[in-house]
């Protein structure tokens, strides 16, 4: 078996989901080829490379890919896939962009954010927002798959694949870059951080989310949101923690003013160890935490904050 | 221009998910099913569209057996001028979706086909990005904003890092994040006027399309509960039981 693995990266940094891909391949078994594309990717690509048990790194580098339209990308992956008997991207904004065109122009299935490898044709993937985990297996000839990277443990950084360098330029005519607004912090990012503390509904406006920067900077954490806090406007969507925002699995997880909505648990019910601070002590949210504390978070927070 | 818009009956989104006991499927029997949350998003989306002038005609289709045609009249209520049913019992893959949708395309030729981004019982977030693909359509996913102007629509798309904006030539696939818009409710007199609305029916079987997916399922069953912890009483015991219990801070 090959496995091929589209890297994660923002043209400068790879991103951590690319190990964790890396692991979920290995629990596949076979040979693991990582693909770059973007513009200017040489580090990433050597990072890639550095990656434990992967054998080759392919770089597609050219300012066509700079902003990873599905499109091109897609025709790419596509390009490469006859040689793999899997294909895998992490089930983020990227992977889900291009990854169903890949299967869709395959004429395969794709199997969509699987958590858990059974064997190298069936996979577990949660359905009903979690509610419900389906196991499926697939028949089909190159398996097109979207890989849940926080439910899988990330591959370390000591090897040495070989990096090739290709020069398939593909180009997306029918569809342009316009903008982006990236929200720019020097926190980790909510996918790769260790500790992460959110403020639900609760914080009552955008402004008392400060009171979450004392604790975050003590705590090395990343400062997420619930959907209720994006939704009435606190905070910025890419914040947000739950079914549709970010999926996380942190060694901890402080949930701050957040009644613990299905749509935000499925988010985070992964963490190793869930603390919740409430002062509804009825509010879902403690059902799943490890310690719970029932009180007001504008009394609570800054004894926290004193107190590490 | 035309808008085509796909939507899908699923479980209500307020309805409490059951495995069946036997792990083949979640249990569906006398469960309130309804249009599918982003679905709704995309319906409404159109309809907006339509108000402003740049729509002249909404077409709604989905794909299943009879009892989907509840969801193509919800989309009439919203304001959807006429509707497609593609008849079929099969339980169907987002890639066989996709291929009876490109059919549809290719017979009505819209400028914008608007989908959800997923639905809520699969969570494939498949089926628009296939059907661009298939079609040969540039495509807009996740959108929390669109606005369409000399032969192209600009899509605002919510991506992890914040938002991407593309402008994508038309025809193009737009698909709906929760954010894009919030959808109306149907007032009593356009739900009896959706009744006189033509639905076209067409069989799945008859459209060239190959309906088995080599994917199966092989069970399903609950996720496993966390159990709940204590309460602390103070932060201090909070920070205490972090270091010295959990020992995930230092």
């Amino acid at each position: 078996m090959s496995i091929l693995i589209y890297a994660e990266h923002d043209n400068t940094e790879l991103k951590p989901e690319t190990n964790k891909l890396v692991h979920a391949a290995g629990n596949i078994g076979g040979d693991i080829t990582i693909l770059v594309a973007g513009s200017n990717v040489s580090d990433v690509a050597v990072n890639a490379a550095k990656i434990d048990g992967v054998s080759n790194v392919i770089v597609a580098d050219n300012a066509q890919y700079e902003h990873q339209l599905p499109e091109n990308i897609g025709d790419l992956v596509l390009a490469l896939a006859s040689d793999f008997t899997h294909v895998l991207a992490a089930a983020t904004t990227t992977g889900k962009n291009f990854m169903p065109r890949v299967a869709a122009l395959l004429d395969v299935a794709q199997i969509s954010d699987i958590i858990k490898v059974e064997s190298s044709d069936t996979f577990v993937r949660p359905i009903y927002a979690g509610n419900a985990i389906a196991t499926v297996q697939s028949a089909d000839s190159i398996k097109v798959i979207t890989v849940r990277a926080a439910a899988f443990d990330a591959a370390g950084s000591n090897g040495s694949a070989s990096i090739e360098n290709i020069d398939t330029v593909k180009e997306a005519d029918k569809s342009s870059f316009v903008s982006a607004e990236l929200t720019e912090s020097e926190r980790p990012e909510l996918t790769a951080a260790d500790v992460i503390i959110s403020g639900g509904r609760g914080m009552q406006n955008g402004e008392n989310f400060a009171l979450l920067n004392g604790i975050a900077d003590k705590l090395g954490a990343a400062i997420g949101a619930s959907r209720a806090a994006v939704d009435a406007g606190f905070v910025p969507n890419d914040m947000q923690v739950g079914q549709t925002g970010k999926i996380v699995a942190p060694q901890l997880y402080i949930a701050v003013g957040i009644s613990g909505a299905i749509q935000h648990l499925a988010g985070m019910k992964d963490s190793k160890v869930i603390v919740a601070i409430n002062k509804d002590e009825e509010a879902p949210i403690f059902q799943v935490a490890d310690y719970g504390l029932v009180g007001d978070l504008f009394e609570e927070l800054p004894k926290l904050e004193a107190s590490l | 221009m035309k808008i085509l818009v796909p939507v899908k009956r699923a479980i209500d989104y307020n309805v409490k998910v059951r495995v069946k006991a036997d792990q083949s499927d979640v249990d569906l029997t006398n469960v309130k099913m309804a249009i599918n949350p982003f679905c709704e998003i995309a319906v409404e989306e159109a309809i907006r569209l339509k108000e402003k002038g740049v729509a002249t005609e909404i077409v709604v289709v989905s794909v299943g057996d009879k009892a989907v045609q509840e969801q193509i009249r919800t989309g009439l209520a919203l304001g959807a001028d006429r509707g497609i049913h593609i008849e079929t019992d099969a339980r169907l893959d987002s890639l066989q979706i996709a291929k009876l949708l490109k059919v549809i395309v290719d017979e009505e030729s819209p400028d914008l086909v608007i989908l959800g981004k997923q639905a809520i019982d699969s969570d494939n977030n498949q089926t628009g990005q296939m059907l661009a693909a298939l079609t040969g359509m540039p495509q807009g996913t996740f959108a929390s904003a669109v606005e369409v102007a000399d032969a192209k629509v600009n899509v605002t798309r919510e991506i992890d890092g914040g938002l991407q904006t593309v402008a994508l030539s038309l025809p193009a696939v737009v698909t709906t994040d929760l954010r894009l818009n919030e959808p109306r409710y149907a007032s009593l007199p356009n739900i009896m006027k959706a009744k006189r609305k033509p639905i076209d029916v067409k069989n799945a079987a008859d459209m060239g399309v190959e309906l088995s997916s080599k994917v199966s399922l092989v069970k399903v069953t609950p996720p496993e509960q966390r159990q709940g912890g204590v309460k602390v009483e103070s932060v201090e015991e909070l920070v205490n039981k972090l270091k010295n219990e959990a020992k995930v801070i230092s």
